[in-house]
């Protein structure tokens, strides 16, 4: 074990101060550090996606990143999707009226990811959101639904996404 | 407040304030809730973040729990030395199997077929003397912290004497080696279930075809791995567990724990996803509440997708050999199924009952006078098999499919005509198959013709022809598949019956409280099907209101009734006619207390327009909100006991059976075996729709599992035992990049055996897919000479067999 060292974060909006050991993943200074659990751990080889946040605007799997490296970040995560009065996301929107999940665990993580797919392609055809989502799994869709949502979220005009993509 | 019942009514003042407090809950409702695509009550927390998982709970001193586990496929443990782990700073403790021997049993097996001998060696939640798998258990690792414990499992020093191991369930089965050798055999049992003379049906059939079917093991791989948090304290253990049963999970851990029943609390919080493999009571978790006796602190496990992959337990694994035979016309005479099943090291909590489901629904959607299957299990130095979605039926169904196409391509007959001839007709049910299963409802013809209308055979032929001149190989296959499911009838499943030692009925308690507000109990649980949504539905329409003021609860042994929880797409055959007969119960209290209140003849009070009124009087009537506030008041008949809560039990008669036809297109590139799905509709009949837009998604996500395993997944072990697919990097779950968006219809059979006339609708799409893509990959390679090829269709195998058939040699 390391000695822990200070980092900065800027977490939905909020400024935190960690002190975590350098090998800690990112993951888990927002779930258990900052008590963030809606972004959630589904492997260890960064294959599935469920720990997918926005990192500086990006979507990131938050796994494959240690919190150090976050320092100084603009971190979004699936808590600060919806607006502060709880306007639902478009996504959020879109995934809950096109039964786009059944068990929920994914779903943060495909939320973020589609999210980064709309900051950077905001009317995507159905086969770029299908690449776009292929390092997010899901066990219970079969994605049909996933995807109809993505394409309905992309349908609402591009500036709410926009406007929610980095919290103020 | 509706007008009717104020002035000189009967309501007080009282019941009239409480029903204000919940005006919108009070107003009247339409009763036509079922049927209805409303979007999910569960999805608002869901889509949030909000929900939690077992991971999400934490309790203040909270101990990690972290577990040593074999490299060994099969060895001798010599010796644990956990000195050096102890010494780590906020290590807590070390157990091994040893420190365990008060432990109440091993874990349970729960199958005691009649007249049948199961081998069923002793199973621990950490090794005792022998590790028979990689992955098993030895020593568990308590400490402060989630990085520290797993720190600190690396220093304990493990000494193996390895054994030799076998991982080929037909060399198992003329073993030694012996995966326990105290048994002296590797068999672990034979089960049989007959029905006609297959001997004297292939005497009279013209053609007979036999294969080797292989149905390879597959993983549950539900997003979220297993989990588990115990809580024991002052005499009572609380355990919040990843599972889809906490109601077997809370007896177990009463019995191997010995806690009286009554002081366990077992809680099912959101679950990220089951497909059987949280059909189990794991060593972890009895582990985890023994440990937390031990330390009388928290202890909570979370497992990592690695240990999931290697010690969750895994499905399929079947070697089949099948005899179909039939006359010139197409009519089958005989089909004659034997199997071998490969249970890996261990008998879990269901293993040897897998296959035997399949064995129920061998018959498929045909009148086939003689079917027999013959199994045999047998233990391996792998992970053990139980059931994953479908469970023994997915394998029936694909041993049918596929080889009713063989049958048809060696009669020359087209495989749609050969599954026409031998349809069950719609007018022989409830139907009686040879095996002596009765089958609740079907019209197999409807269902296909409805699939002929989204796909234009005679245009795909021509449009295949064409493809292929062009090096396009694009094939169809077809599946027209019936299953079993609503398990359930505990004078077939249970200790009367094949053997089940658990009831097959479900539990449902509704309570509508002071202001109308209802609370719906269900012993079922849910883990992503939707349950809140859809009961809710149900119980809406019987009491009257709208289904956002029913609160549907579920995977909490502290509330609610004993429950049979969910698997085997039983929640709503099961469950939901539970809870429909509840909400009827209620209502009919309810009517009571109307005609008493109303002053009018019990008889002539009904629920419409979400009021309780006196028939030709619409206008003289109450809420459910009202008649709440006057149960609550004794402002009931003389006699009845006051309050608005039933408890139901509820045992069906029979299973259900949803059927459907299935057609899946794919692209073969021959040059490298890769297999594209470029189209796959599906027409299913799950009985009556309690919620469409969640049987659309049941019917996808079972699909791709199907999908899945045909063309991508497969858990792989080498001859040592070693697990070569042990993570998500090595095995293939599919991603929305490989897949087709789905088109999916529905024709609409009730089912006789519920008041809902609905059947379970979980684990159809994966029971009908497999053997649609096989065979749709078998009528693209056609033209290359191959004729069959078994699962998976990577572009290894494909390519390989495209090699073979050329007469080359595959590399």
């Amino acid at each position: 074990m390391s000695k822990p060292i200070p980092v900065r974060l800027r977490v939905n909006g909020v400024e935190h101060e960690l002190e975590v050991e350098p090998r800690r993943l990112l993951v888990h200074a927002l779930r258990d550090d900052l008590g963030l659990t809606g972004t959630h751990v589904g492997c260890d080889t960064s294959n599935c996606g469920a720990c997918t946040v926005h990192l500086d605007g990006g979507a990131v799997k938050s796994c494959t990143v240690l919190a150090v490296q976050a320092e100084g970040a603009e971190i979004t995560t699936i808590e600060g999707m919806a607006s502060s009065d709880g306007e639902l996301h478009p996504l959020q929107e879109a995934f809950w009226n096109d039964h786009g999940l059944q068990c929920g665990y994914c779903t943060p993580g495909m939320i973020m990811a589609a999210a980064g797919l709309l900051a950077e392609n905001s009317n995507p055809t159905e086969d770029e959101v299908r690449h776009a989502l292929e390092g997010n799994l899901c066990r219970c869709t079969g994605y049909h639904n996933i995807v109809k949502a993505v394409l309905d979220a992309a349908k609402v005009k591009g500036p709410s996404i926009e406007q929610q993509e980095v919290p103020a | 407040m509706s007008e009717d019942i104020g002035e000189g009514g009967v309501a007080s003042e009282i019941s009239e304030l409480a029903a204000e407090a919940g005006e919108e809950r009070g107003s009247p409702s339409p009763s036509n809730h079922v049927g209805q695509a409303l979007r999910r009550k569960e999805d608002p927390r869901l889509i949030m973040g909000l929900a939690r998982y077992v991971d999400d709970i934490t309790l203040k001193g909270t101990v990690w729990a972290a577990l040593v586990r074999s490299p060994e496929a099969h060895a001798k443990v010599v010796s644990i030395d956990a000195s050096a782990a102890r010494e780590r700073l906020g290590i807590y403790a070390v157990f091994t199997g040893d420190d365990m021997a008060d432990l109440g049993g091993p874990l349970p097996m729960a199958w005691v077929p009649p007249d049948v001998e199961v081998k069923n060696p002793e199973h621990w939640p950490l090794a005792r003397g022998t590790v028979n798998h990689v992955g098993d258990p030895v020593a568990v690792v308590l400490g402060e912290d989630r990085y520290a414990v797993v720190d600190a499992a690396e220093d304990v020093v493990v000494e193996y004497e390895p054994l030799e191991v076998v991982t080929d369930p037909e060399k198992a089965l003329e073993g030694p080696p012996f995966v326990h050798e105290e048994l002296g055999t590797n068999k672990v049992h034979e089960w049989s279930l007959p029905g006609g003379d297959v001997e004297a049906g292939f005497a009279e059939a013209d053609a007979i075809v036999e294969r080797r079917v292989v149905n390879h093991r597959i993983a549950g791989a539900p997003i979220e791995p297993r989990g588990v948090l115990a809580d024991y304290r002052a005499g009572e253990l609380t355990l919040w567990s990843a599972t889809q049963v906490p109601h077997f999970v809370r007896l177990f851990l009463s019995i191997l724990l010995g806690i009286s029943e009554e002081k366990v609390r077992v809680i099912a919080p959101e679950v990220g996803g089951g497909f059987g493999q949280k059909l189990q009571v794991y060593g972890e978790e009895v582990l985890a509440a023994w440990c937390s006796r031990k330390l009388e602190r928290p202890v909570k496990w979370i497992e990592t997708r690695t240990e999931n992959m290697a010690v969750a337990h895994q499905g399929r694994d079947q070697i089949a050999t099948v005899r179909m035979g039939a006359k010139r016309d197409g009519k089958i005479t005989a089909f004659h199924v034997k199997i071998l099943a490969d249970f890996g090291a261990y008998n879990m909590l269901l293993t040897p009952l897998i296959p035997s489901l399949g064995a129920f629904v061998m018959s498929g959607c045909y009148a086939i006078p003689n079917v027999r299957t013959d199994i045999v299990g047998v233990f391996t130095n792998k992970a053990p098999t139980d059931a994953i979605r479908g469970a023994g039926r997915p394998e029936a169904t694909h041993m049918i499919e596929v080889t009713l196409d063989q049958l048809a391509a060696e009669l020359g007959m087209d495989p749609l005509e050969i599954r026409r001839r031998n349809f069950i007709p719609k007018d022989s049910f409830p139907a009686e198959v040879a095996t002596g299963v009765v089958y609740d409802s079907g019209d197999y013809e409807k269902t296909l013709d409805k699939l002929l209308e989204h796909v234009d055979m005679d245009a795909f032929r021509s449009e295949q022809e064409a493809l292929r001149s062009e090096g396009i190989y694009r094939g169809i296959g077809f599946s027209t598949y019936t299953e079993i499911c609503g398990l359930a009838p505990s004078r077939i499943t249970g200790p009367g019956g094949v053997g089940v030692q658990a009831g097959g009925w479900e539990s449902a308690l509704v309570r509508v409280h002071n202001t109308g507000a209802v609370t719906a109990y269900t012993g079922s649980s849910g883990h992503g099907q939707g349950h809140e949504t859809a009961f809710a539905q149900i119980v809406a329409d019987r009491l009257g209101v709208d289904p956002e003021i029913v609160e549907v609860v579920h995977g909490d042994t502290n509330a609610g009734p004993e429950g049979r929880n969910t698997y085997g797409s039983r929640s709503l055959a099961v469950g939901g006619e539970a809870l429909a007969r509840c909400a009827n119960q209620v209502a009919d209290k309810a009517k009571a207390i109307v005609a008493h209140n109303l002053e009018a003849a019990v008889e002539d009070i009904e629920l419409a327009d979400g009021k309780f009124s006196v028939k030709g009087s619409p206008y003289k009537g109450m809420t459910l909100a009202e008649v709440a506030g006057a149960a609550y008041l004794h402002m009931v008949p003389e006699g009845m006991d006051p309050g608005l809560e039933e408890t139901t039990f509820h045992d069906p008669h029979n299973f259900v059976f949803p059927f459907g036809a299935h057609a899946c297109v794919v692209d073969v590139d021959p040059d490298t075996g890769k297999t594209n799905v470029i189209r796959y509709v599906a027409v299913d009949d799950c009985g009556n729709a309690i919620n469409p837009l969640i049987i659309e998604g049941q019917v996808h996500g079972g699909i791709v599992h199907a999908i899945g395993q045909a063309l991508y997944e497969r858990v792989s072990y080498d001859e040592d035992g070693q697990l070569v697919t042990g993570t998500f990097v090595d095995y293939a779950l599919p991603t929305a990049a490989e897949l087709p968006s789905f088109e999916t219809d529905r024709t609409v059979t009730p089912s006789p055996v519920n008041s809902l006339g609905a059947k379970g609708v979980g684990e159809a799409g994966t029971i009908a897919a497999s053997a649609a893509v096989t065979n749709a990959v078998i009528d693209a390679l056609r033209p290359l000479g191959i004729n069959y090829i078994n699962m998976p269709l990577t572009p290894m195998r494909v390519w390989e067999e495209i090699q073979s058939a050329k007469g080359g040699v595959a590399a």
